[in-house]
């Protein structure tokens, strides 16, 4: 049985349409993140789910159980918030078992709770602290110690990251994943961050104007992106978008793009891939969608059997990060970026062959920026 | 000021010179009057009619207050205004206590349980603050005969709570506005109601504005006459009516010490409750202003 389903919410402030005809479902132990740019209704559906926020139609259910009109505390669920909302006067221990304590638990289980969820995320020495006395990574400890120690049905997390500096976000970002794979809990997960989505999320729900554009696992959003707008904002740096024309080569198709003062770069499309519906789009404008790590740079001695189309340009910029390194350099009409491994030996304004992986490529509709193939 | 750094030359120093001057001046011409009316209290009548104003005691004598507190005539009776004194806080008290507690209920539904119209509600209120005690004698006489309060102490609480409401619902709004609606939302999944978040996380973290609310109101209806003269029968009588009373009767010779000691000790519970609390006063009123 699905531990969340969303049917048809919508949620109207005035004439403002936050959240439209919004459905989701996810199982028991599934990690869902909802993620969008900022206004894109994923708060407001996270306060929807919470009881926080009544919704204008559609329904939600925890474990099956209409919940739509229930207050927050008969939900069962229970959240992390972007400033942790740590109860000012109360220390550690009493923030931990406040849940506890308005449910009604006997005394000895609070106390075997807050020990063990202390345990678990290493703040057995701050028990006795009020929160103003912690640093913002304890804070965020004990704001996800004071969701544990309850054990609902559902965690929500909203952007709980979003508060640490870059370091402490990466180390929380991986003891909330171990956190999950040992608990098994169900978790929605609000961030913007995509690099948060990608890492943690079993199933990511990306989010635009009040709709899910589209629902799916990390690897199916980020490779199978539906339209540009989703392939634009999974992925770092994101995807170039390069406008080319599609022609007829063959048996098959290619694109061509028109490269000034040069000659046009025609780049066959791989005749494996799916071609149907490129009919219609033939000798039209057509946007070639392809990510930075899609480029590599051309190996002389790999090249026999080498996959994918040469190219060349001029590099204007050159960016190490360490890990590998990102060149800046003109395709068609646009500047793309992509990346090529740390050992490439290259300075700008040299000249420089690509191979491109057509075979990973995207292509979208012009006009409407829906995924053609 | 002593974090800015500049360098003392002697133009510098002689600003510096006069701007304390200015100050100590201003400072000594705000405690004059306070000073003579204490002088004034502890002189004989003798010495108050040979002397200047601002000439010290010769013979101080503490006769003026006892007198003042047990035996100064207010109209027709001569019992001093010490009874009025407990009148006045057996009023202020309950007045107080109830028109902050009604105010911090307000402000806490005002701006963590925000419903259609409360903003609304709350510009109403505001309103409350901008009405003069004149315009209200008439109708507010009225009702408290309505209810059958008239001229009682419950009828004078009553009018105290109902005309502080507006101002402790203010400083409870304004101090509630700063604080997360985070941590409303987080006790509500914690499973705690409208009650229990006041009581639990609210309340704790209000001292500050506690504080004010309650030097404000204990000052306004300490302090009050209107209200005090219109609505109180004789043993519910206020201090600052009975100070009025007793200033204004006159047996022949007019005793400015005793009158200055009947105005000492009405001013009394005030001075104290500034000097003990004044600088949470100004703490909570910056409160929220400047995140800490």
């Amino acid at each position: 049985m699905a531990a969340l389903e969303i049917h048809n919410v919508r949620k109207e402030f005035g004439s403002e349409r936050v959240l439209k005809d919004v459905s989701i479902s996810i199982d028991s132990g599934e990690f869902l993140i909802l993620v969008g740019p900022s206004g894109c209704g994923k708060s407001t559906l996270m306060n929807a789910i919470a009881g926080l926020e009544p919704v204008t139609s559609g329904n939600i259910y925890i474990d099956g159980e209409d919940v739509t009109w229930r207050t927050p505390a008969e939900r069962d669920i229970a959240m992390v918030f972007q400033s942790y909302a740590l109860y000012p006067s109360m220390t550690v221990r009493q923030n931990i078992s406040f849940g506890l304590e308005m449910r009604k638990v006997p005394k000895a289980e609070r106390v075997g709770a807050v020990e063990r969820v202390a345990d678990l995320l290493q703040i057995s020495h701050l028990l006795e602290r009020k929160p103003a006395q912690l640093s913002g990574g304890q804070r965020q400890r004990v704001a996800m110690g004071r969701a544990l120690a309850r054990e609902p049905k559902v965690y929500l997390f909203d952007e709980p990251l979003s508060n640490l500096d870059a370091k402490l976000r990466v180390d929380m970002r991986t003891e909330i994943k171990k956190l999950h794979q040992r608990l098994g809990t169900t978790i929605v997960y609000v961030t913007h961050d995509q690099v948060e989505a990608m890492t943690l999320a079993d199933c990511i729900a990306v989010m635009r104007d009040g709709n899910i554009l589209q629902l799916g696992s990390p690897d199916e959003v980020y490779n199978n992106p539906v339209d540009m707008f989703v392939a634009g904002f999974m992925g770092s740096p994101s995807m170039n978008f390069i406008r080319a024309t599609l022609e007829a080569a063959g048996d098959g198709y290619a694109l061509r793009i028109a490269t000034p003062d040069e000659d046009d770069l025609l780049l066959p499309w791989p005749s494996g891939r799916n071609a149907a519906g490129l009919v219609e789009q033939l000798n039209k404008p057509i946007i070639l969608g392809l990510r930075p790590e899609h480029f590599s740079e051309e190996d002389v001695r790999l090249s026999e059997q080498a996959e994918g189309t040469l190219m060349e340009a001029k590099v204007s910029v050159v960016e190490p990060t360490g890990a590998d390194i990102l060149l800046r350099l003109p395709l068609g009409e646009q500047e793309i970026t992509a990346r090529v491994g740390p050992k490439c030996a290259i300075a700008p304004g040299e000249r420089l062959s690509l191979r491109v992986d057509m075979a990973r490529a995207v292509l979208f509709d012009a006009e409407t920026e829906q995924r053609l193939a | 000021m002593a974090n800015v750094i500049r360098r003392q030359t002697p133009a510098a120093r002689l600003l510096r010179a006069v701007l304390y001057g200015v100050l100590i001046v201003a400072g000594l011409f705000y405690i004059l009057p306070m000073v003579v009316m204490l002088m004034t209290s502890i002189k004989p009548l003798s010495e108050i009619s040979a002397g200047t104003l601002l000439s010290l005691p010769q013979n101080p004598t503490l006769e003026p207050w006892t007198k003042a507190w047990g035996e100064a005539c207010t109209g027709m009776r001569c019992e001093g205004v010490g009874g009025y004194f407990w009148n006045s806080f057996a009023m202020v008290i309950p007045a107080v206590l109830i028109s902050t507690t009604v105010g911090a209920l307000n402000g806490y539904a005002l701006t963590k349980w925000r419903f259609k119209g409360s903003e609304l509600v709350f510009a109403l209120m505001l309103f409350g603050c901008f009405i003069p005690f004149q315009v209200v004698l008439l109708p507010m006489a009225q009702t408290l005969g309505w209810l059958g309060l008239s001229s009682s102490r419950a009828g004078l609480i009553l009018v105290h709570v109902v005309f502080g409401i507006a101002f402790t619902t203010l400083f409870f709004r304004n101090f509630y506005v700063g604080i997360p609606n985070e941590l409303v939302s987080a006790a509500k999944l914690d499973g705690a109601g409208f009650f229990r978040i006041f009581w639990r996380i609210l309340l704790p973290v209000s001292a500050p504005i506690i504080v004010v609310s309650v030097i404000w109101q204990f000052t306004q209806i300490w302090n009050d006459f209107l209200f005090g003269v219109a609505f109180s029968a004789h043993n519910t009588q206020p201090v600052t009516v009975a100070l009025n009373n007793l200033v204004n009767t006159s047996t022949g010779v007019r005793e400015y010490n005793v009158d200055m000691a009947a105005a000492m000790i009405a001013a009394l519970p005030t001075l104290v409750v500034y000097v003990l609390a004044g600088k949470y006063f100004v703490r909570g009123l910056t409160a929220g202003s400047v995140k800490g």
